[in-house]
């Protein structure tokens, strides 16, 4: 609909939006996240949840213990070859919509730990992540930043046609394989279904 | 503290048939340690427990050392006659090491508030008699280090109440603490060169 159309009826106090609109517009600010933390990065999640930050100015102020009430996965911290398989359990009980932010290195691309024999190279080897915050551990406003990125993401998502996102496809995957502990490192090492990631095409 | 050498000598009067080696540590910390032959090493544990003089009741750290097959180069000095002058000449000597694993207990007294003494344990190769007597029984609070040893070096501790792996799962094979430990290669995960 016409943009100045829209202003002068607002201006007459007349509202006008659509349906897609208005769902996201609920769906972004009620955003719960899974109460899980991994490392260091949880102790920054968890001062953004509280007054000085206050996630909750954003609608996410209630992070849940079950992953059946949560939308949003914080993974926050190191992951583990030990922890993955309980990392993807945990997001394979979530219902969807859902989505997941990548908080920290460790979470990213492993980090610090990068090298060594225990942890994983970066959880988006095993389910697709919608925002990454780099930092070791990123600050709250990192986190925050993130957030509304994530807020934006859900913003823009179309309800019908080719685009609109995984959830509204009914052939798409909700599920993800999860890896087990094999005799030298996870099996599979990484889902082939999502790593690597398909290069963005050139803008054009 | 008592020095290490008349700790020696009070456990080797002790211990009947204990062989204990002083090993000195070069570095500024100077921190030397007692090597103790498998045989006789849970007899000398429970002689330091009970000793009143060491009363070591405080197992505060184990950890393992991998020492792979090396070739060690000493050099020392040697009078050789050339052309009928006497001279000192260095000749460098090749030894070749086989490989073991260590494992270090560092010792303290709560009682006498006296430590620490370090204690060291040596296995007869890095394969199959990878094998040390479980200090264990004697100091309780070593359980778990050791089993992380276990898990991390491949030390199997005889005598162990429970040992398993502490840190990897139980499945996984390797022992990554060792210096010839390969993390494992992904394949097909490397991403595009950037253009």
């Amino acid at each position: 609909m016409d943009e100045r159309l829209r202003a002068e009826l607002s201006r007459q106090g007349v509202v006008v939006t659509t349906f897609e609109e208005l769902y996201n517009w609920g769906r972004k600010n009620s955003v719960w996240p899974l109460g899980f933390g991994l490392a260091c990065c949880a102790i920054e999640m968890i001062a953004a949840s509280m007054a000085r930050w206050d996630l909750a100015r954003f609608g996410a102020e209630v992070f849940r213990p079950s992953p059946r009430q949560a939308d949003l996965m914080i993974v926050a911290g190191t992951v583990t070859k030990k922890m993955a398989p309980q990392v993807v359990r945990l997001y394979n009980q979530m219902p969807e919509p859902k989505y997941v932010i990548a908080m920290g290195a460790c979470a990213i691309s492993g980090g610090p730990f990068r090298e060594g024999y225990n942890v994983l190279q970066g959880i988006d080897r095993f389910i697709p992540v919608d925002v990454h915050i780099p930092g070791c551990p990123p600050r709250p406003e990192a986190l925050l930043h993130g957030f509304t990125t994530l807020q934006k993401l859900i913003e823009a998502q179309e309800l019908t046609g080719e685009r609109r996102p995984r959830h509204l496809s009914a052939e798409a995957a909700s599920e993800f394989p999860i890896p087990d502990h094999g005799e030298h490192d996870l099996v599979p090492s990484h889902n082939p279904e999502i790593w690597p990631p398909s290069r963005p095409r050139a803008a054009g | 503290m008592e020095s290490l050498e008349q700790i020696k000598i009070w456990t080797e009067t002790a211990v009947a048939g204990a062989r204990l080696q002083l090993v000195t540590n070069p570095g500024p910390s100077g921190q030397h340690s007692l090597l103790v032959d498998n045989d006789h090493a849970a007899a000398v544990a429970r002689f330091f427990l009970e000793d009143a003089r060491l009363r070591l009741d405080y197992a505060s750290n184990v950890t393992g050392i991998d020492w792979p097959e090396a070739v060690l180069q000493e050099k020392r000095k040697v009078k050789q006659t050339i052309e009928g002058v006497e001279r000192e000449i260095e000749e460098t000597i090749e030894r070749r090491r086989p490989g073991f694993l260590e494992v270090v207990y560092h010792l303290y007294s709560m009682a006498l508030k006296q430590g620490p003494v370090i204690l060291r344990l040596r296995t007869g190769d890095r394969g199959a008699q990878a094998r040390l007597p479980s200090l264990t029984p004697i100091w309780r609070g070593a359980e778990f280090q050791e089993r992380e040893v276990f898990d991390l070096f491949g030390v199997v501790f005889e005598g162990h109440p429970d040992l398993r792996r502490i840190l990897m799962w139980d499945g996984f094979k390797d022992f990554p603490m060792r210096k010839d430990y390969a993390p494992p290669q992904e394949s097909g995960a490397g991403r595009e060169p950037a253009q």
